[in-house]
């Protein structure tokens, strides 16, 4: 019992992580109904940035902090520089350049920073109070974030007249630019959180799986998996789905299959709650008059 | 969801089913080429080459479901594996002859590809992109599965013997293999263009264009949708079980998210929904990456995303989009 209850909490932090990518790839989503397969990869850039700050010497929120910032800044420039000017490509094309994005952020760290697998500090102390034998405190620190994250965003969209105005954009483009909406950059904004979101979750993540170029692919595919249980257009939706798929993917790779086919686990996951609910758990139904 | 139509894809292949003389003339160009070429190259080229006609016959598959069809498949890898397990496993466990295998693959991976498409159905555009993405990503694990292994051969994979020339022929292995491929080819290129200039074509690319017109005028999109699935991935299978001749080695490590990845790729490149650009597709997947390593040695792979960045941005339809560009242009100035 105490065995079960153990993977259950260990599932709901990996599944904290998880949320929280696809806290980005909805954000995306919503901004411009891509979804950025190169989410992962930009967020294990990301991290690999902030082992090189630290390892420069900043304290670890310093160092946390700028990364955040410097992964805003890259995901903007990339939205302004790469994916603004396929805006009239077809949507295949849009995808094509997504998988470039991939390949050369894959390859970039790789060569920068080197193939070996590297440790990441944790910012919780492994012996703090919120820690205990069933959740580590890096676990229970991961989940705290990743539903800071989610009130903040909740706020930023709900209560903020820029969040207003991102929402409008990405519902009606043509009208908000009517409004006076500068559309572009709601979508450079949208871009620089996502980017800023993901470097976050690279940064909760690799303490737990160690820091590799490949560290995001596993996370980058359960993520995807989240924001569809959850409902690719509905931000509470998809940390909802990284929460389930967290705790579903450690109680059957643990109890049912074994961790050699976790991956399946989750194709058969993403299958069997598309075929049942096409739009997620909580998504929208889209009703398309003819 | 936005529709994946593209420019290119909205030209009909020939103005009808109609093949023009100088069509007929420029395929026999082609094929006489192709045929020279066993004499020419050597070794090591004639196996890229028998790659790229592989890839090609892969690439017509996913053309067929991507490109007429309007469904994405980021997991076309799994097929190309199944195709190439399919080969391996007669080969070495049956003892039948590889051409034999060939047919076997395309029938296994027919199956598969309706057993998926049938529920796959239920999705569209991103959902079906990102259920066939986990496809790709599942497929070397389950290929390295314990309870396969008697079969699989796991991680080890399985290794296959090239076949000599039959008949006493005076050719190498290497010539013969790239001989065999081309004549596959060109049967799999030919039924290709004529399914998709008969009704079932026209079937598959309303459903395409207007999912809910086609069904009002009497096309049954269900059967079409997952047909098309299928034999999308008998073509990929065909192609994969030619690879693991050509490359003599079947191991789940061949079969990664990349290679999905790359069959897209291919196909968008090369442009999507056209016949021809599968070719072009199958020749950027076999050497830009080779190139790639040429120009930057440490980070080949960012080489390879930059190029394919800057090739979306000059033809976002493709080479055969581009080609038909520049034929409208000149066509334009000639009035």
């Amino acid at each position: 019992m105490n065995e079960l209850l153990h993977q259950t909490l260990s599932g709901l932090a990996t599944g904290g992580i998880y949320a929280s990518v696809a806290l980005a790839l909805v954000m995306i989503y919503q901004a411009t109904h891509h979804i950025n397969f190169a989410q992962g990869e930009m967020a294990m850039f990301s991290t690999f940035l902030a082992w090189m700050l630290l390892q420069a010497g900043l304290p670890y929120w310093g160092a946390f902090a700028l990364t955040v910032v410097l992964s805003f800044v890259l995901a903007a420039a990339i939205e302004f520089a790469v994916i603004r000017p396929m805006h009239k490509a077809p949507e295949l094309s849009v995808v094509v350049v997504f998988i470039g994005l991939l390949v050369i952020f894959h390859s970039l760290a790789g060569w920068i920073f080197g193939y070996t697998i590297k440790t990441f500090p944790s910012p919780f102390a492994a012996n703090a109070w919120y820690g205990s034998q069933l959740m580590s405190a890096h676990e229970v620190g991961a989940i705290f974030v990743a539903l800071v994250m989610v009130a903040l965003l909740f706020s930023f969209f709900r209560f903020t007249p820029l969040g207003l105005a991102m929402r409008a954009s990405a519902q009606n483009a043509n009208s908000s630019r009517l409004v006076g909406i500068s559309v572009g950059r709601m979508l450079m904004l949208g871009w620089g959180l996502a980017g800023a979101i993901g470097a976050v979750a690279g940064m909760m993540v690799a303490p737990v799986v160690f820091l590799d170029p490949n560290m995001m692919t596993g996370v980058l595919l359960y993520a995807f998996a989240g924001a569809l249980i959850g409902g690719i257009d509905n931000p509470v939706g998809a940390v909802l789905g990284g929460f389930i798929v967290g705790v579903l993917e450690n109680l059957i790779g643990s109890y049912v299959v074994g961790t050699e086919l976790k991956l399946s686990v989750a194709l058969v996951l993403i299958v069997g709650v598309l075929i049942v609910r096409p739009s997620g758990l909580l998504g929208k139904k889209i009703v398309t008059r003819v | 969801m936005k529709s994946v139509l593209t420019p290119s894809a909205a030209v009909p292949i020939s103005a009808s089913g109609q093949i023009g003389r100088n069509v007929w003339a420029g395929l026999c160009l082609l094929l006489a080429f192709a045929v020279g070429l066993a004499f020419v190259a050597k070794g090591y080229q004639l196996f890229q080459a028998t790659m790229v006609v592989a890839y090609a016959i892969a690439l017509v598959g996913l053309n067929m479901l991507t490109g007429y069809n309007g469904q994405i498949s980021l997991g076309h890898g799994a097929f190309f594996a199944l195709g190439a397990y399919v080969t391996g496993i007669l080969m070495e466990h049956a003892s039948v002859p590889y051409w034999a295998t060939v047919p076997a693959a395309a029938v296994v991976c027919l199956l598969a590809g309706y057993l998926f498409g049938r529920p796959a159905l239920k999705l569209e555009g991103l959902y079906l992109a990102l259920a066939t993405f986990a496809l790709a990503v599942a497929t070397p694990q389950l290929l390295k599965y314990k309870h396969l292994e008697a079969w699989t051969g796991g991680v080890q994979g399985i290794v296959l013997m090239k076949p000599d020339a039959p008949w006493g022929l005076p050719l190498t292995q290497d010539q013969w293999l790239y001989l065999f491929a081309l004549a596959v080819a060109v049967v799999m290129f030919w039924l290709a263009h004529n399914l998709l200039q008969s009704g079932t074509g026209r079937a598959m690319r309303a459903i395409r264009d207007h999912a809910m017109a086609a069904e009002a005028m009497g096309v049954d999109n269900r059967h079409y949708k997952s047909m098309t699935f299928g034999v999308s991935a008998a073509y990929t299978g065909v192609g994969g079980a030619l690879s693991a001749i050509a490359v003599q080695f079947v191991s789940p490590d061949s079969f990664t998210l990349f290679l999905s990845i790359s069959l897209l790729v291919g196909i968008v490149v090369g442009g999507v929904g056209t016949l021809w650009g599968a070719l072009y597709g199958a020749i950027f997947i076999m050497f830009v990456p080779n190139l790639a390593e040429k120009v930057s040695k440490a980070a080949p792979w960012a080489v390879y995303g930059v190029v394919l960045i800057l090739l979306m941005f000059a033809m976002p339809g493709g080479v055969v989009g581009l080609l038909r560009k520049l034929q409208a242009w000149r066509a334009a100035r000639s009035h």
